[in-house]
């Protein structure tokens, strides 16, 4: 499968990274690592933007990350209305890999303080969607 | 190959806001406006348009732009004919494909046209497109599609780490509101209070209703030409295009490039290369147009230009240095924040703004200004684009 079931709104189905739905699924949140010179990064990519090597490696994104900045989004983009309001964020995690992803609803806006310990990790959504999302750690 | 010093000898803009009208009945509006300002050019001499939209071919359906305003506005070019699309900086980003191409002797007069018409009467359709502006795969995903929550970030970090206040981020709407009262040809003709930027409706906090850019139809165009052409086309005085510069060092808000979101490394990298090409510091701009599509931006601007120390843009703003009297006037003619920002456009307004101002006929006139710097940031921060002009080359 393809990214047909990716987020709220999805863009596009199909995309060579599409892996990263199969393990989402299957309730890991990975990224790939260029085999040939070592970088890294999220969102993945099947072909290495560093040294455009296609030898890329799966990892999964775990452990504790940071919370870098936030904002509550009142209006939401058309296909987002019904969302709103909601809490994007910036995380960052080890090997300085940065993930811009909803704050979980479970997190009540006044608890949310920059810096603090965050897990990323899939999310269901209605109608058999799929995302990833920060939790409390 | 010849290398020749490239002019704007003229500009123009169609009138800006909610308009009744199609991007390309706005194109001709501002063509006219920019013939009509440069009367001894004949309209059979011009042998280059560059239209700079991004939303044409979804917002208007009208791909392949360019021969459909070519046709329009009466030009029959023989040297290019095509559309630039950089969203927020496409008006710029024609302007130095223009400058190359007439200064390596490819082109001779080139017409830089450019515009949007955002409003439609599918109205989600405003909010849909955005979401094609940034990295959709990924970040659209997240619901991250209209600018306000990314900016709203970014003004929570300055805050953080600098110290700036709401009060100084409303200085900049104040100011630039001000300006653009006594533009006929921009969005809004009226100034607003402290307390009215202070008290209006939140967006993304700590952004409200007047520290964002509002959505603007319009479209707007430019005319350059070589040296020799320019002196024979009119009698003011010459406006060189004395450097360029565009930095992007990253695609999407996850692989920012700074050290925070504050700091913008592709601003300064930018900055740098185009005072090294224009051969001038930050010291000797005398006039500004830069880009505050949100009150934020200008702040920051103020610092990575080099008008002022890191973190120091608040102040900068709020002790009048970045209005008329001050360090350097910046949007002098209202800016994103009076005009509106009809994405291709904007570059060309600042560019007719600052051939006004050089030439000592600016609405809002800076005195003896010789030196400008006219900068856009496009998408969600991904991209700086600097011109600076000059009296002399």
């Amino acid at each position: 499968m393809g990214f047909e079931n990716f987020g709220t709104v999805s863009f596009t189905a199909a995309a060579k990274a599409a892996d990263f739905m199969t393990h989402l699924e299957a309730g890991k949140v990975m990224t790939t690592r260029c085999r040939n010179c070592g970088a890294s990064y999220f969102p993945p990519k099947a072909d290495c933007p560093a040294c455009l090597s296609s030898d890329v490696d799966w990892f999964e994104i775990k452990g504790q990350g940071k919370l870098n900045t936030y904002t509550i989004v009142n209006y939401g983009p058309t296909g987002f209305e019904n969302d709103a309001p909601y809490i994007l964020a910036l995380g960052e995690f080890e090997g300085g890999i940065q993930v811009l992803a909803r704050l979980s609803r479970d997190i009540k806006p006044d608890d949310i303080k920059v810096g603090m310990s965050l897990a990323l990790s899939p999310v269901k959504l209605p109608d058999n969607r799929v995302a990833y999302e920060f939790n409390k750690v | 190959m010849p290398d020749r010093k490239v002019c704007i000898i003229g500009g123009g803009m169609s009138k800006w806001g909610v308009r009744e009208a199609s991007i390309v009945d706005m194109t001709q509006e501002a063509a006219k406006d920019c013939f009509d300002d440069v009367p001894a050019l004949k309209r059979a001499d011009v042998d280059g348009l560059l239209f700079a939209s991004s939303y044409c071919g979804r917002r208007s359906f009208q791909v392949n732009a360019a021969p459909v305003m070519a046709e329009r506005i009466g030009l029959k070019p023989t040297s290019i004919c095509t559309r630039v699309d950089t969203l927020c900086a496409g008006g710029s980003s024609g302007i130095i494909l223009a400058t190359g191409l007439i200064r390596s002797g490819m082109a001779d007069i080139v017409m830089i046209a450019g515009g949007e018409k955002l409003y439609t009467p599918q109205r989600w359709e405003t909010y849909y497109s955005e979401l094609a502006s940034i990295d959709h795969d990924w970040d659209g995903a997240q619901g991250i599609g209209l600018p306000p929550p990314f900016f709203s970030m970014t003004a929570q970090e300055h805050m953080k780490r600098y110290g700036t206040t709401k009060e100084q981020l409303s200085a900049v709407s104040v100011k630039n509101r001000r300006n653009g009262a006594t533009n006929p040809k921009g969005h809004f003709q009226k100034a607003v209070t402290m307390e009215e930027v202070m008290a209006a409706r939140p967006i993304a906090p700590p952004l409200g209703l007047f520290d964002c850019t509002p959505v603007t139809d319009g479209c707007a165009a430019v005319l350059l030409t070589h040296e020799d052409k320019a002196k024979e086309l009119s009698d003011r005085p010459l406006v060189y295009i004395r450097g360029t510069a565009q930095a992007t060092l990253h695609s999407m808000s996850m692989n920012w490039p700074g050290e925070h979101l504050a700091d913008w490394l592709h601003l300064r990298t930018a900055a740098k290369k185009v005072y090294e090409r224009a051969r001038v510091g930050p010291g000797d701009i005398d006039v500004a147009q830069t880009h505050d599509c949100f009150t934020i931006s200008e702040i920051i601007e103020m610092e990575d230009l080099g008008f002022c120390k890191k973190g120091e843009g608040g102040h900068f703003v709020e002790s009048g240095q970045s209005d008329f009297g001050g360090e350097v006037p910046v949007n002098t003619d209202g800016g994103l924040l009076s005009c509106g920002h009809p994405f291709g456009a904007t570059g060309i307004r600042q560019a007719r703004e600052m051939l006004h101002q050089l030439q000592g006929r600016a609405i809002k006139q800076v005195e003896g200004a010789k030196i400008g710097l006219t900068h856009n940031l496009s998408g969600l921060n991904v991209e700086h684009t600097i011109l600076i002009y000059g009296r002399e080359p």
